[in-house]
């Protein structure tokens, strides 16, 4: 029995009549997570993982007829077993278990494997099949320990605190962003946020992850010497805007899996690209697969010809999902 | 190794130019000489041949990383360069060597050339475990011939003239010539760039020639000349020859031949050998190479430019090529005379001299640029409209006065290249591939095609040409996103979509071929426009398209 197929609006699960991470509005909706290619808006009903509420209800609307289940807690719909566990990839961000009649489905959404501090941990839900993201499914992508990267980045602040400019880091404002501000030393100069980040921040700050204290960028005159010890946290979008412009002179910056690539790094005319991703890697990816012991894979938005192709040749019996989360086989897509 | 991929990754980094100065400088200050003479023959655009295939490069990088075939051409696609692919490949190394370049290169990487492909599989595994990831990067950009890092040759004369406390334009001459491929980088020839000032300075310089003055090109309304320009008096005015740009240099009674890329060529113009014979020593002639032969209803005897390119192709000249394909230098400049440096002189007395030389020379094969006269503007400008007819792109305009600057400097003296528009037509795009770089992962590199008649009332698009510039980062990005769309098949990094798209290609010249499927080959092709306002139907036709020969 195929407990999830692809469908227009988006994963469905047949016998239980409703859809994962859908992209047209329906009735009955599961959410793994809050980011915008995974959870929108228009959906009569919304399921997710509890520690994603806050986020939820902050990026969809107070008022979403929103029910919530802890990690790990049972539910039976229809005869379908469905419970949520941690996927690590942003505050809130679930797997989805699936069992029905003995036959169990993992859907993972988008998951990392690396613990970084800001959200429960990956962990491996033993399946019969796993429905796994391919983001980063090429073996170039190895990610370095996320230690490394930070140390960078402090050393980028540092010198910039040295030499009398600013710091503007880009970055995508939830999940990316509270892990930098986590994982940074925030004793080398203050922190400030565009507006799109602070509102998160708050929403990590409640649910208990530390979060260094954060100015807004915009109550900030403009020639305040403040800002030449500043590190900035924006959005990508803000990078050449006019809101750039009150930094005076600094050096600019962006944290994404994508600047492993010299030439995604030079396209995005940064000064310096940190390799900082929420996705898995291609060994997290394998690692991941392998710890669920499923024997068939579903292989949904990313590299999902090579993932495929790669797990057929490893013996097991692995399919492409088309899905519209991002784009086929593209390296353009936000992550 | 190290220091050197430190400077690469730094001069990568940054779009400024006064960054990418200061890295320079940084890395030059701390670098041993033979170090310092091998980054500066890389920067400079110094490019060894390739030293190992790619082929074995990438069959050894596979087996390292126990990936099949198929999974590493994935990934290059993805990476867009073999270099970076392989280095993002391997497994990481424990120890990085701290040796310098000039070792590296001088004990391992050049010695490798030749080898066969068992001796490469065991050499090459133990140097790539000693080198990091940015260290294996640019070696294998160094073994691959295609190291390129974003600085001016006038940007790494500025580091070292800053290094030296010396004259930019000291520098620029000394370097002149230093990529050649026929000399090696050494450590006293690094000195030699960088040394104080002497008074031999002139005596020393051998063949070597002086760094050519470059044209800016000219982009004004007819309306405007007289108010940018001046008179039509002062200017001395020549065609733009489609050549190659070329000084004639004859010292100690040799004679250098070097192309504007400042490579030696002279052994590959064998005709104007006997020149050197003739010719005074101390005698520097700029000019243009260009195949010359008498057609009985031309008014020149330049022959396309298609037909040197198959002479520079060649490795041995055979008799008949030379008969069949003869060259001349079309004299313009006159930079040395009985062994001293007209430069500074201004460029009428330049032009008066030179054209005693080549009177006083007589030889068929050493011509004269001639001056193109025009009562105003507009006259020169209605002169220029035959400028097809006659072979040439345009006209360039050289103030009387000008001294022989450096490079595209406008300091010392003034010259404007006022071409031709160059030929357009409507083409459809049929195929894309992805690009490299900057570029990896977007399709940026397309085939276009025109319509012709396959029989009556059915029409098919022929491919006739490539290109992959001209186009903003948003509109490739537009592009890119609907050839994903369109897409019909793929093969390898090609794919073909459902014709949608066209664009206004320009070039710069055709010519008939045998090698291309339409039967014709343009040179220099790139998108002008994106016709959004046009279909496909509406795209030209082959019959146009020859009408342009």
């Amino acid at each position: 029995m195929e407990l999830v197929i692809a469908r227009p609006e988006g994963l469905y699960c047949p016998p239980g009549d409703f859809y994962i991470d859908p992209w047209r509005p329906v009735e009955r909706s599961v959410i793994t997570h809050a980011h915008g290619d995974h959870a929108r808006t228009g959906n009569q009903r919304y399921l997710a993982a509890a520690p994603g509420e806050g986020i939820l209800r902050s990026r969809l609307g107070q008022d979403i007829n929103l029910q919530t289940l802890p990690y790990g807690e049972r539910l039976n719909h229809h005869g379908v077993t469905l419970s949520f566990h941690p996927a690590g990839h942003v505050l809130g961000s679930a797997q989805v278990r699936l069992e029905y009649q003995g036959e169990v489905w993992v859907a993972s959404g988008d998951y990392k494997v690396e613990a970084d501090g800001t959200c429960t941990p990956f962990e491996p839900v033993r399946c019969h099949t796993f429905i796994t993201e391919s983001t980063f499914g090429l073996p170039i992508y190895r990610w370095q320990p996320q230690r490394e990267i930070f140390a960078g980045i402090d050393s980028w602040w540092r010198d910039n605190v040295a030499a009398g400019r600013a710091s503007v880091l880009f970055a995508y404002s939830f999940g990316k962003a509270q892990r930098i501000l986590h994982g940074i030393d925030d004793s080398i100069g203050p922190i400030l946020v565009h507006g799109a980040v602070e509102p998160l921040n708050a929403v990590y700050r409640e649910a208990g992850v530390r979060i260094p204290t954060t100015l807004y960028a915009g109550d900030i005159a403009k020639n305040d010497p403040l800002l030449r010890q500043a590190l900035i946290l924006a959005p990508p979008s803000a990078a050449g805007s006019t809101w750039m412009r009150r930094f005076g002179e600094y050096s600019d910056a962006f944290a994404s899996g994508w600047m492993l690539l010299r030439g995604t790094r030079r396209r995005r005319g940064v000064d310096r690209g940190f390799v900082l991703s929420d996705h898995a890697d291609w060994p997290g990816l394998l690692w991941a697969i392998e710890q669920t012991g499923a024997e068939r894979v579903m292989v949904t938005h990313g590299q999902v010809n090579v993932l495929v192709r790669h797990l057929r040749e490893q013996g097991l019996d692995a399919r492409g999902f088309k899905t519209e989360y991002g784009d086929e086989d593209d390296a353009q897509v936000p992550e | 190794m190290k220091a050197f991929a430190e400077l690469y990754a730094r001069l990568d980094a940054t779009t400024s130019s006064n960054a990418k100065l200061q890295a320079m400088q940084d890395y030059f200050a701390g670098a041993e000489p033979g170090d310092a003479a091998w980054a500066t023959y890389f920067l400079a655009g110094g490019r060894p041949r390739q030293v190992v295939p790619t082929r074995v490069l990438r069959e050894l990088a596979s087996r390292l990383a126990g990936l099949p075939d198929w999974l590493f051409e994935e990934s290059y696609q993805a990476v867009g360069d073999l270099a970076e692919t392989i280095s993002l490949l391997l497994p990481e190394a424990e120890h990085s060597s701290d040796h310098g370049l000039a070792w590296w290169l001088e004990e391992h990487l050049l010695p490798l050339r030749g080898l066969p492909p068992e001796t490469l599989a065991d050499r090459l595994p133990p140097l790539w475990a000693q080198l990091d990831r940015q260290s294996l990067m640019v070696s294998l950009k160094l073994l691959t011939g295609s190291f390129r890092v974003g600085v001016s040759k006038l940007l790494v004369t500025r580091a070292l003239a800053a290094l030296a406390g010396i004259d930019a334009k000291r520098v620029a001459q000394r370097l002149v010539g230093y990529t050649d491929l026929s000399h090696r980088p050494t450590a006293a020839r690094y000195q030699a760039l960088i040394a104080a000032e002497s008074d031999d300075e002139h005596a020393q310089r051998g063949g070597q020639p002086y760094p050519f003055f470059l044209a800016h090109p000219l982009q004004q309304e007819l309306d405007n000349f007289d108010t940018v320009l001046g008179p039509v008096e002062d200017w001395l005015v020549e065609w733009k020859w489609d050549g190659i740009r070329a000084q004639l240099v004859k010292r100690e009674g040799r004679l250098w031949i070097w192309s504007r890329g400042e490579e030696l060529v002279t052994e590959r113009f064998p005709e104007l050998h006997e020149l050197g014979e003739a010719l005074p020593d101390g005698t520097v002639v700029d000019g243009e190479l260009v195949v010359w032969k008498h057609d009985s209803d031309k008014a020149f005897g330049i022959q396309p430019f298609a037909l040197l390119q198959q002479r520079i192709g060649r490795k041995t000249l055979s008799k008949k090529l030379l008969d069949d394909v003869p060259v001349v230098l079309l004299a313009y400049d006159l930079l040395e005379w009985r062994g001293e440096d007209w430069r500074s002189r201004p460029q009428d007395e330049r032009r008066a001299r030179l054209e005693l030389l080549v009177a006083e020379m007589g030889d068929e094969r050493l011509r004269l640029s001639p001056e193109v006269r025009g009562s105003d503007w507009a006259d020169l400008a209605r002169q220029r409209e035959a400028s097809r007819e006659l072979g040439v792109e345009g006209m360039m305009l050289k103030r009387r006065d000008s001294l022989y600057g450096v490079g595209r400097t406008k300091d010392m003296g003034l010259w404007w290249k006022w071409k031709i528009d160059p030929f357009s037509i409507d083409a459809v795009l049929i195929y894309a591939q992805r690009g490299h770089g900057r570029r990896a992962s977007l399709y940026s590199d397309y085939t276009f095609a025109v319509w012709d008649d396959a029989s009556p009332g059915e029409r098919v698009l022929v491919p006739f040409a490539k290109a992959y510039s001209g186009l903003t980062d948003e509109e490739m990005r537009k592009v890119d996103a609907i050839i994903r769309k369109t897409t019909v098949e793929k093969f390898g990094p090609v794919r073909s979509v459902t014709p949608s798209l066209v664009f206004e290609l320009g070039f710069e010249g055709i010519a008939l071929s045998k090698r291309h499927k339409s039967g014709i080959a343009v040179r220099f092709p790139r998108m002008l426009r994106w016709r959004t306002d046009k279909t496909v139907d509406q795209a030209d036709t082959l019959a146009t398209l020859q009408g342009l020969l």
